[in-house]
């Protein structure tokens, strides 16, 4: 039996990426990073800034998302998210660049708690890129 | 009747009109072609938010707490519309369908009593708006800059209607845009996004179980606010397309059109040409009888 489902990523300007032979992806949902496998629950969840990591037969990937919405259902995992990127395709300055921008929203000093965290959480996963 | 050297002028000129009008036609092509298809890619975001929506919005059993994005401020005295149009000209009815539209709605509006606010994103739609309804605009948005729809630019527009929600300006919120059908057909639509209309074509999907996390009302409070910015970009895309549409179709008109007065001038300018040449040969003739 095969242990294979299938991932569709999309935002708004296309459709991302879609892949039938993913065995495993792991997503930064909002309470914590959450794997899902073949035959997983009906779940709704939303990320946080993090890495996608899908691990697939063609190979694993990674990329890095600011904010979606996930959906899992009948063995198809839809991701919407509005800014990805592709771990591999990352320049050094981009990458940089949204470092920087992050930093400055999470020093903000008015910002809510629930923005701040999300900004934290955004400088901490592309530190860990670096 | 116009001289010969009149009648050259006018062929040179209105030539060269065809010649820009026929560019300006291979142009909207290409970009329509483009735009189509962005349209196109756009649509399973939006689509998928919507299914999205729909399950969780079917799940909430107590619709007094959903959020207000969802059910609506409780009134219906306030109208926000925004109208959404292009920067630039010389795209045929696009714009003056889209103001059609709006206009006989918030006539419609201003029958009811109810009160009236109006964003305009880009120019001409503002142009064309600001002379009778000057003084209910309260927000004027262009995107000049952006050579494409982006999301970007519909967040920023998503994010102002949502904050004067928030700060209760507003009840009910209908967006303005054509929606492409095809070249030479674009429909002007008004689309209400708050209170979302969640009145689905009876979808069976209802009874899936699904399992949340966080719970329901608060992914139906983060997801809502992102589904406003899909749909005014939903409209965005569309209304690129049909912009371009619009302006190959006028263009192509106005080129046909320069086309026909080309041929009209030059029969009027071989006639008038051969009448002179015929008066002078008279006079000649007669000329040379009368010796």
């Amino acid at each position: 039996m095969s242990d294979e489902f299938k991932i569709e990523i999309v935002n708004p300007e296309k459709s991302f990426l879609s892949k039938e032979d993913v065995n495993e992806v792991v997503v930064p949902a909002f309470e914590g990073e959450m794997g899902i496998l073949k035959d997983h629950i009906s779940i709704i969840s939303f990320l946080k800034p993090g890495i996608i990591t899908i691990q697939a037969k063609s190979g694993e990937e990674k990329y890095y998302v600011e904010d979606g919405i996930i959906e899992f259902k009948n063995n198809t995992l839809s991701i919407l998210t509005s800014y990805i990127l592709n771990l591999k395709d990352i320049e050094k300055n981009k990458l940089l660049e949204l470092l920087k921008n992050a930093e400055e929203e999470s020093n903000k000093p008015e910002i809510s708690d629930q923005l701040k965290y999300l900004a934290d959480q955004k400088v901490e996963t592309l530190k860990s890129i670096n | 009747m116009a001289s010969l050297d009149d009648l050259k002028k006018r062929i040179t000129s209105v030539k060269s009109t065809q010649k820009i009008t026929k560019a300006m036609k291979m142009v909207a092509a290409a970009k329509l072609k483009r735009a189509q298809d962005s349209a196109e890619k756009g649509r399973p975001y939006s689509e998928k938010m919507n299914n999205i929506i729909l399950n969780l919005s079917s799940g909430i059993s107590d619709k007094e707490a959903a959020p207000k994005l969802l059910s609506g401020s409780g009134k219906e005295q306030v109208h926000l519309c925004v109208v959404l149009t292009s920067d630039r000209g010389l795209c045929g009815g696009f714009n003056a369908n889209i103001i059609k539209k709006a206009k006989s709605y918030f006539a419609k509006l201003n029958k009811e009593g109810k009160e009236l606010k109006i964003i305009t994103v880009g120019s001409k739609g503002n142009d064309q708006l600001k002379r009778v309804y000057g003084n209910k605009i309260i927000e004027n948005i262009s995107f000049k800059n952006s050579k494409n729809a982006n999301y970007f630019d519909a967040e920023k527009v998503g994010k102002i209607v949502i904050e004067k929600f928030e700060k209760e300006e507003f009840d009910i919120c209908t967006i303005f845009y054509n929606q492409f059908k095809n070249v030479i057909t674009q429909i002007p639509q008004a689309q209400q996004i708050i209170p979302l209309n969640t009145k689905s074509d009876d979808q069976n999907n209802s009874e899936d179980n699904y399992e949340f996390e966080p719970d329901e009302d608060e992914i139906l409070s983060n997801l809502l606010p992102k589904n406003i910015s899909t749909q005014i970009f939903k409209a965005m895309l569309e209304n690129s397309a049909s912009e371009q549409g619009a302006r190959m179709s006028a263009m192509d008109n106005a080129t046909r059109n320069a086309g026909e007065m080309v041929d009209k001038l030059t029969i009027e300018y071989n006639r008038s040409r051969q009448a002179a040449i015929t008066k002078e040969l008279i006079e000649i003739i007669s000329g040379a009888e009368s010796l």
